[in-house]
Parts: structure tokens; sequence; C-alpha cells
């Protein structure tokens, strides 16, 4: 059952993801994005990975993904005053896209099978756990990178207050 | 999983639906009595004993009603606002501890859908979600008015969704765990949370008026600025849906709030009653309690609507980044060093 349910949820995934990109209207480019991250929740609740899965749900469902929302229903982006694009900017778009393409297909050649026998805890996911994990061995990287994100903060209340320093 | 749990969990499912539905249905009349009283009138009288049948006559008038969809409206998302608004409003139960388990002869049933051990979590996350009705609503509507108030809902709740995490932070370093359940139980006996997180509580109950949109937070549909606010365009039932979807997401927030401070299905005297009243009818007392409870929280929203004026939108952020945010990082320190002290002494 979990094979089919697993099948299931990462085709929805996939079209959502492919919505995304070949809708006209950006506020439905990003509802469709919204449901793509729901689609991810529930390949971590599958995975056993309930607090990721939460956590997913609220960060990027309940808060980054409304915070697009917001800024493009301010914006109010339609076709009628959307920038004409170049040819140029098309086929450098298109380069790069192509580029990025070749390296994702590359790394996932490069990368083995996940070998199942490794996966010795499947619990690993639940709250406890990934605690445990978090604050014992990788301590010091999970704290480094709060202090990334808060200094990451501290830059955008600056760039924001410019003009009165 | 056998039959008969899927049969049970089926009923009580059905069960808190039937009467979240219910006690949204009497909400509205209680709101008018209770803005009745407050401003003293008398409310709705007309339709049977103390206009008791308001809420049918209202419920039939909705259904009854021309649907307008307005022919600018992107009208999936139109109708897919109101959907949303009501689904995230309903889904928050499942996670709520009713009452302590039933024992009808060997069978064990416990007055909750479902333990998962992020149950704090789970209700944040769908309290987050909640705001995606009012903006789906208010952009599909194509009306300033509707948009300007989508835009109000998305940043009030966003910015209030902080202090209320930080605020259970707080909490969660008293209890220890994130399972509801397990919350309840370690409550029992005057153990209440309001007595350890006094401070806590109090952000977390103005953020949750700020959350359900209520008085004195209501300015995503601030009458006298953005006429009827994102449900401007609605109509007929769909806009039932959203007010329904608020006295709903009242109820919910009002079970949470008792849940986690005020002890839950928990009361005094508890153990002796259960000793004397049995397996079926003592917890179904103590689910009794807990409803009296939230029908508690549910008036003091109303009383808090009918007795304190709006806020300005300046006023609303200022409170929210400037005040309930520091105090709940004091409060979480606080708590920390408290906790820090007893363990070492």
């Amino acid at each position: 059952m979990g094979t089919s349910v697993f099948y299931f949820v990462a085709t929805l995934s996939v079209i959502f993801s492919l919505l995304v990109i070949f809708s006209k209207n950006p506020v439905h480019s990003v509802l469709y994005l919204i449901l793509t991250f729901f689609t991810f929740t529930v390949h971590y609740v599958l995975l056993n990975a309930q607090f990721l899965a939460v956590v997913n749900f609220i960060v990027y469902m309940g808060a980054i993904m409304v915070l697009f929302l917001f800024v493009l229903m301010l914006l109010n982006l339609n076709k009628d005053n959307e920038p004409l694009k170049s040819n140029m900017v098309k086929i450098v778009g298109v380069i790069a896209g192509c580029c990025l393409l070749v390296t994702l297909i590359g790394s996932l050649k490069a990368t083995a099978v996940s070998d199942p026998v490794l996966l010795r805890n499947p619990d690993l996911g639940l709250l406890k756990n990934l605690g445990k994990e978090l604050f014992g061995p990788f301590m010091l990287p999970f704290e480094l990178s709060s202090i990334l994100l808060l200094s990451a903060m501290v830059g955008a209340v600056l760039l924001t207050k410019k003009e009165k320093v | 999983m056998d039959i008969a749990f899927v049969i049970e969990k089926f009923i009580l499912v059905t069960i808190i639906f039937a009467i979240s539905l219910l006690i949204a249905m009497y909400s509205t009349y209680a709101e008018r009595k209770v803005a009745a009283f407050l401003q003293d009138r008398l409310g709705p009288d007309r339709a049977g004993p103390f206009g008791i049948l308001q809420p049918l006559a209202d419920g039939v008038k909705m259904f009854m009603k021309e649907e307008i969809i307005p022919s600018n409206a992107s009208k999936w998302l139109f109708m897919v606002g109101p959907g949303l608004a009501m689904l995230t409003a309903c889904i928050g139960t499942a996670v709520i501890p009713w009452g302590s388990a039933i024992t009808i002869g060997d069978r064990i049933i416990p007055l909750q859908v479902t333990d998962i051990n992020v149950g704090i979590l789970y209700i944040f996350g769908v309290v987050s979600l909640g705001v995606y009705g009012v903006m789906i609503g208010g952009w599909a509507s194509n009306n300033k008015y509707s948009l300007l108030s989508a835009i109000r809902a998305a940043s009030q709740n966003i910015s209030y969704e902080i202090a209320m995490g930080l605020s259970i932070i707080a909490l969660l370093l008293v209890t220890g765990t994130m399972s509801l359940k397990e919350i309840v139980e370690q409550q029992h006996g005057w153990h209440w949370n309001i007595l350890y997180q006094p401070l806590g509580f109090l952000i977390f109950m103005v953020c949750a008026f700020a959350e359900t949109n209520r008085a004195p937070f209501d300015l995503p549909e601030c009458e006298t600025e953005l006429i009827g606010g994102y449900h401007t365009e609605y109509s007929s039932m769909k806009l039932g849906f959203y007010l329904f979807a608020e006295y709903i997401n009242m109820f919910v927030s009002s079970a949470v709030m008792a849940t986690l401070y005020f002890g839950g299905y928990n009361y005094p005297g508890m153990d002796w009653v259960l000793l004397h009243t049995g397996p079926i009818i003592g917890p179904l007392i103590g689910t009794l309690v807990f409803f009296i409870k939230i029908f508690t929280f549910i008036f003091f929203f109303m009383w808090v609507r009918w007795t304190i004026p709006r806020f300005r939108y300046d006023q609303l952020m200022h409170l929210g980044w400037k005040g309930l945010i520091p105090l709940a990082i004091a409060n979480i320190i606080i708590t920390g060093i408290v906790i820090a002290i007893i363990e070492k002494f």
C-alpha cells in the first residue's frame, strides 16, 4: 500500500510542479506551488518523518507561501503590464535552464542508490529522536545555521532602514 | 487496522463534526443575544421561544438567496475560497482530546481522533493555513476592497503567528511534550498550565483573537473602511461559509486554550466522581466540563467583541511586533531560567 500511495503522490507532485511553470497567471503559479509543497508534506509523512512534515507544512505552506502570495497580490502582476522580454533574454534563459538540468542529471547519476540496510533507525524522524540528534552530535552546525539565519534577518532589516543611517 | 477501529473513528469524527457545526450555529445566536444584552436590547426573539430557531431561519435564508459570481472574478478560486476557509476551520478538531477514554466491555475508546506526537504543531499548521481561504477569496473577487482585506489578513496572520509560536515554546518548556493528550493528563489535579504560564496564556489568547479575525482584530472585515472586507462580493451560502468558518475557528481556538492552559477535561474532585459513576458516565462528565470551559471562552470572545473598539492598522502592527514578540521572548527566557534553577536545587 505504501508504494502505491507514494507513486500516486509523486505523480501529483510532478503534475503540480509542471503547472507552477506553465500557468500564465502568477497567483495561480503560487497556488500550484502551495499544492506541490503539500504533496511534499505527504511524502515526509510516508517516510515516517512527522516533525519534518509538520514543519514543512507550517514554514513553507503556512508562512513563506503566504508571503509570496502577499507580495504577488500587492504587485498585482497580470498580462497587460508584463514587460516584453527580448529574444536574447529568452535564449539565455533556455541555455541556463539546460545547464542546470545537465548538472542535476549528472549529480543524480553520480549518487549511489540508497541502501535500506543503512537506514538503521526508521523512527529517526520522530520528534524525540530528531531533537536528540540535532542537539547531540549536530549541535555546532545546528547553532551555526541559526546564526546564519539571524544575520540574514539583521541584514534585511538594515537594508530597509538604509536612508536613515 | 481492524474494521471496528475504523467504525469507531468514523463515528467519533462524525460526532465531533456535527457538534462543531451545531456550536457554530448557536454561536451566531449567542453572539446576537450577548450583543443585545451588552447594549441593553432584546436581540432575536421572533423565531421560536426566545428566538431559539433563529439560526435555522438564517440557514434557510442563506441557502435560498440568489448566488452571484461577479463576471470578472476568477470563477474557480472564487468557489475554492469559502470551501478552504471551512475545511481549515474543521480539521483542527482532530487532535483535541475531548475526554478521558471510555471503557465499554473490554474495549477502550479514546475520545480523541488521533494522538500524534506533534499535536501542538499540527494545530499551529492548521491555524497558519486558515488565512488562505480569506486570501484566495479576497483576490478572486477582483474587487479592490476585497484585495486590500486579503492583504491585511495575510500580514496580520503572519505577524501574530510569530508571537503565538513563541508563547507555545514557553509552554513546551514546562510540559516537555507536544502530544495534547499528555499535556492534558499532566494537568490532572490543579496543575493547570495557566498557573505556570500566566503571561504565555495572555499572549496566546491575544494571538488567538488575531488569528480568528475577531474584534478588536477584525481589520480584514473592517466595515467602515472596506465595505465587507474579503467577502464583499460573496452572497448566499458562500458568504455563510465564511461567517460560519469564523465561529468554528472560535470554537476550535477556545478548545485549544482550554486544553493547553485550563486542564482540558480535568476538574476538581475528578477521581472521586470517576470512581462513583463508572467507566462510561465518568469520562462523559469530564467532556461536559471541558465543553463548559469552551463555552466560557466563547462567551469571552463575544464579550470582548462588544466591549473593545477596533484597533487601527498601525496599532495592530505595533502591538504584534513591538509588544507581544519581545514579551513572548522574555517569557521564554524567564521560564528557561526558572526551570534550570528548579532542576539544579
